[in-house]
């Protein structure tokens, strides 16, 4: 019992927590605050994994950025709150529930006996070194420098689809 | 030239093509004709020479196949496309091929002016390149063949005036009535013949008839295969039950009935079962059916005969009785006798109908014989070639018909039996009777036409020259076959000239001519004295004394009503036959059958798409997340399936 | 730190992703089937960094990298198309957006 298990398990239930919480709230902004909290409960993780760079890219991006984009459309919208969850339509949501808990046990049971841990090695300083910003850095300009500068062309044509599906008509 | 006799098929087959394809740009009626006639007459000259070639040849070796490609090699059956050129067909040939092409010519003159000209001469073409095929075929299915395109001929020309009225109908419902009937005895046939492959694996006529003497085959196979056969053979000649097409045949016009429904066609059943004598002989049950309907067919049709006004009807049930006579000879072992009577029979009942055609002609299209009389001032040559024939059918002495008619009825008594003989004769009495009858009241007697709306006139040449020469044909044919006590040493020649074809079936027979000379003198001289009273009797009545023959009739009212509706037969088949498959078919075959089960199965089909669409279009909310529940379902099943597999 | 073994990261990873899926077939609202495909896209980060930190190997967070790039791509168009569909329906309810129906 040393203190990764117990990081480890309590970023883990944060995270499996509000993502349940994510989807069975029926006010929309709740549903943002908790997913917010569960990008800070991954970005944890990510640093028990050493993954220093992706976790702080974490924070940046998604729940400094695009959480915010999110809140902002909701509250533009003024949605109103949805009537609860299992109100309506209800055997068509205990349906949905059923066959995503059973896919749930399936994967499980393919991820097991597959047994992962006999294949990866686990070494230590492996592992440290490659999570570095150094290490990504130097990867991703030489190897995969041409995906680095399609992704700012994909951004540059996100943002400019943005901005003409979502003004307004000139008169 | 034997081998060369395809000739006579292919020739009449081109002078089809030629008139069916280019008659209706031909202008000139000569040019039709004189194509249509000359096949015609070429072929007979083939004949003619094949038939020079084969008298030459040793008795052995007169049987001669020329083959002509292999028609059909499917599964063991191989059946080649060839001709058979013996005794037989030869003889059956020269009476195809010889009276077709004086027909042909006489048809020239009586045609004239209508405009199917060109038509009718590609039928006759066609029709005679059929029948070449009927009677020269070597195995079953070419005979079949040939069979059925008569019959298809048959049809196509008794309906050749097809916008003409005819008794209670058209001309086309006579022509389908002789096509109908035909087809019921051809499904008999049919079936003969499947059970001939059968017995013999074969059809050709060579293998068959060898095997069926040596195989063992069972008497009662035998007797399925003939009595098939025959059954195919009373559609074809008329007997009865199937003999009612006959008469309303006569729709057609004349030359299609001496051709067709006198000399030819309706001989082809006598052709066939002469020609299977074989599987007849090994079958006496069935010879005794055939020669005891051969007998009632021929009493029953002279019967209606008596009666009826219209000439050419009285010249069908002529036919009629006449091939009666033919299957009485087949039905008791004399078939060279009944192949005898088929020849003579060509000549005059051919010269029979064409002389009553050329009296129509002349009397512009009257039939009806009570608006005749004495006509024999107006049309000599017509008269006298119609005596002549009238004679000869009547077994006058010394003429064709006496010599055929006698032997038969000699056969008849020496093989069958006195019942046979004496049923006999007095159907060769009525015949007399009713011959000389039409013959009184056509040319003799007062005239009971209106002089001044009818011109009657004799027809012209190309008409009267036929006429002669088979009057001429009548009077001198029979002398081939004069039998043994008159001619001495030299035997019945036509009997001779046959007889290899028959000897093999002969020798199943049990009994055979075994009678004395004397019996056979005695009973020739008691038919010829009936026949010669019941002339005289006729001329006398219907030409001075017409009274007497009325009150007979009204005397015996209904027994002359029975036989002028000719026993009333076709009411009975309408009825009994007709009527009810007529209303099966539509009450159950259409209505329940065909609306109900069939279209019922197609719609049923179509709604059931229409209705299992409406429940699946559902499928289609439009709603994503209802598609993504569906790719779960997918990925849930998918899953499944890789763990199972592990 | 790499005591823990790797399936624990892979069952969560699973976990959240099947959440995600659940969230996108039961929820109502739009926006709230977005954030659940967010949802989903960080299940995946969290397997592919949880892979390539046991491997030693940087190229699985370069992959995180990219997955990040895309998603904020996504949400972008997304956002601006329930704009834009809000704007003639007055609605962000994905029941009331059936129009690819028969």
């Amino acid at each position: 019992m040393n203190i990764e298990l117990i990081l480890f398990i309590i970023l883990a239930t944060i995270a499996a927590v509000t993502s349940i919480l994510v989807i069975t709230r029926s006010n929309a902004v709740i549903s943002a605050v908790f997913l917010v909290l569960n990008f800070f409960a991954l970005a944890g993780l990510y640093l028990l994994l050493n993954a220093q760079f992706i976790s702080v890219v974490q924070i940046i991006v998604y729940a400094g950025a695009i959480m915010v984009l999110f809140l902002f459309v909701i509250m533009l919208l003024r949605t109103d709150g949805e009537p609860r969850i299992f109100s309506d339509k209800r055997y068509i949501k205990y349906f949905a529930l059923l066959i995503s808990i059973f896919v749930f046990i399936q994967v499980s049971y393919l991820l097991l006996i597959g047994s992962p841990s006999k294949s990866v090695t686990g070494n230590q300083s492996a592992s440290i070194n490659s999570g570095t910003i150094e290490t990504i850095g130097k990867e991703l300009y030489t190897n995969y420098i041409i995906p680095f500068e399609v992704a700012g062309f994909l951004l540059l044509a996100a943002t400019i689809g943005a901005i003409i599906l979502a003004k307004k008509k000139f008169e | 030239m034997i081998n060369y006799i395809y000739l006579t098929v292919l020739l009449p087959l081109i002078g089809f093509l030629i008139n069916g394809l280019f008659g209706p740009k031909i202008k000139n009626e000569k040019v039709i004709g004189i194509i249509g006639s000359s096949t015609i007459g070429l072929a007979f000259l083939v004949t003619v020479f094949a038939l020079f070639e084969t008298i030459n040849l040793p008795v052995e070796s007169r049987s001669n196949t020329v083959e002509l490609f292999t028609w059909l090699s499917v599964a063991g059956l191989n059946i080649k496309f060839a001709y058979l050129v013996d005794q037989l067909s030869l003889t059956m040939s020269l009476i195809v091929t010889g009276v077709g092409f004086l027909i042909h010519v006489y048809a020239i003159g009586y045609m004239h002016g209508n405009k199917g000209f060109w038509r009718f001469f590609a039928y006759l073409n066609l029709f005679i390149f059929a029948m070449m095929n009927l009677v020269l075929g070597d195995n079953f299915l070419v005979l079949f063949l040939g069979w059925e395109g008569v019959g298809l001929c048959s049809y196509l020309l008794i309906g050749f005036w097809y916008d003409r009225k005819f008794e209670k109908g058209t001309t086309s419902e006579a022509a389908k009535k002789a096509f109908v009937v035909n087809r019921i005895g051809d499904f008999g046939f049919l079936l003969g013949m499947f059970l001939i492959y059968l017995t013999f694996d074969s059809l050709n006529f060579h293998e068959v008839f060898t095997k069926a003497v040596s195989f063992p085959v069972s008497e009662s196979t035998f007797g399925l295969i003939a009595i098939f056969l025959f059954i195919g053979a009373t559609g074809k000649s008329a007997q009865i039950p199937l003999f009612v097409w006959l008469p309303d045949a006569m729709a057609g016009p004349t030359p299609v009935s001496a051709l067709i429904h006198a000399a030819t066609m309706v001989t082809a059943g006598v052709y066939m079962v002469s020609r299977a004598a074989i599987i007849f002989t090994s079958a006496p049950t069935v010879m005794m059916i055939v020669a005891v309907i051969g007998l009632l067919t021929a009493l029953v049709a002279a019967t209606i005969g008596l009666v009826q006004n219209d000439i050419k009807k009285v010249l069908a049930y002529s036919t009629v009785s006449q091939l009666g006579y033919m299957f009485l000879a087949a039905g008791v072992g004399a078939f060279g006798a009944s192949i005898f009577h088929v020849m003579t029979h060509a000549f005059f009942k051919a010269l029979l109908f064409l002389g009553a055609g050329s009296v129509i002609h002349g009397m512009h299209e009257e039939q009806n014989i009570q608006n005749y009389g004495g006509l024999k001032k107006y049309m000599p040559k017509t008269y006298i070639t119609f005596v002549i024939a009238a004679f000869a059918i009547a077994g006058f002495p010394g003429l064709s018909g006496f010599f055929s008619k006698d032997e038969i009825l000699w056969f008849s008594y020496a093989n069958g039996g006195i019942i046979f003989w004496i049923i006999g004769v007095l159907t060769a009495m009525l015949t007399a009777f009713y011959m000389f009858r039409l013959v009184s009241l056509t040319f003799f007697g007062k005239e009971r036409f209106d002089h001044h709306h009818v011109h009657p006139h004799e027809s012209p040449l190309v008409m009267t020259i036929p006429l002669m020469i088979l009057a001429g044909l009548s009077l001198i044919g029979g002398y081939i076959g004069i039998p043994e006590i008159f001619s001495g040493s030299h035997g019945n020649v036509f009997h001779n000239w046959l007889e290899p074809i028959y000897a093999p079936a002969l020798a199943k027979l049990k009994i055979y001519g075994s009678h004395t000379h004397f019996e056979e003198i005695l009973l020739m001289v008691i038919s010829v004295a009936l026949a010669l009273s019941a002339i005289y009797f006729a001329y006398k009545i219907y030409t001075s004394k017409p009274h007497i023959a009325e009150n007979i009739s009204k005397r015996f009212k209904g027994s002359y009503n029975i036989l002028f509706n000719k026993y009333f037969i076709d009411e009975v088949y309408e009825a009994a036959v007709v009527q009810p498959i007529q209303k099966g078919s539509e009450k159950l075959l259409w209505k329940f059958a065909d609306t109900t089960i069939i279209d019922g199965a197609v719609n049923g089909i179509a709604k059931l798409v229409d209705r299992s669409s409406n429940i699946i279009k559902k499928l289609q909310t439009g709603v994503v997340q209802f598609y993504a529940i569906i790719m779960m379902i997918g990925i849930a099943i998918t899953l499944l399936w890789i763990i199972l597999s592990l | 730190m790499l005591s823990i073994p790797i399936e624990y990261y892979l069952i969560l990873s699973a976990f959240m992703f099947i959440v995600g899926v659940t969230g996108v077939l039961i929820r109502r609202n739009a926006i709230v089937v977005f954030m659940c495909i967010e949802l989903m896209l960080n299940a995946a980060n969290l397997s592919l960094v949880a892979f390539s930190s046991y491997h030693g190997n940087p190229v699985g967070q370069i992959f995180v990298f990219f997955v990040m790039t895309v998603a904020a791509a996504e949400a972008t168009v997304g956002l601006a198309i329930i704009i834009a569909i809000f704007r003639n329906k007055l609605t962000v309810n994905v029941d009331e957006i059936n129009i690819f129906k028969w």
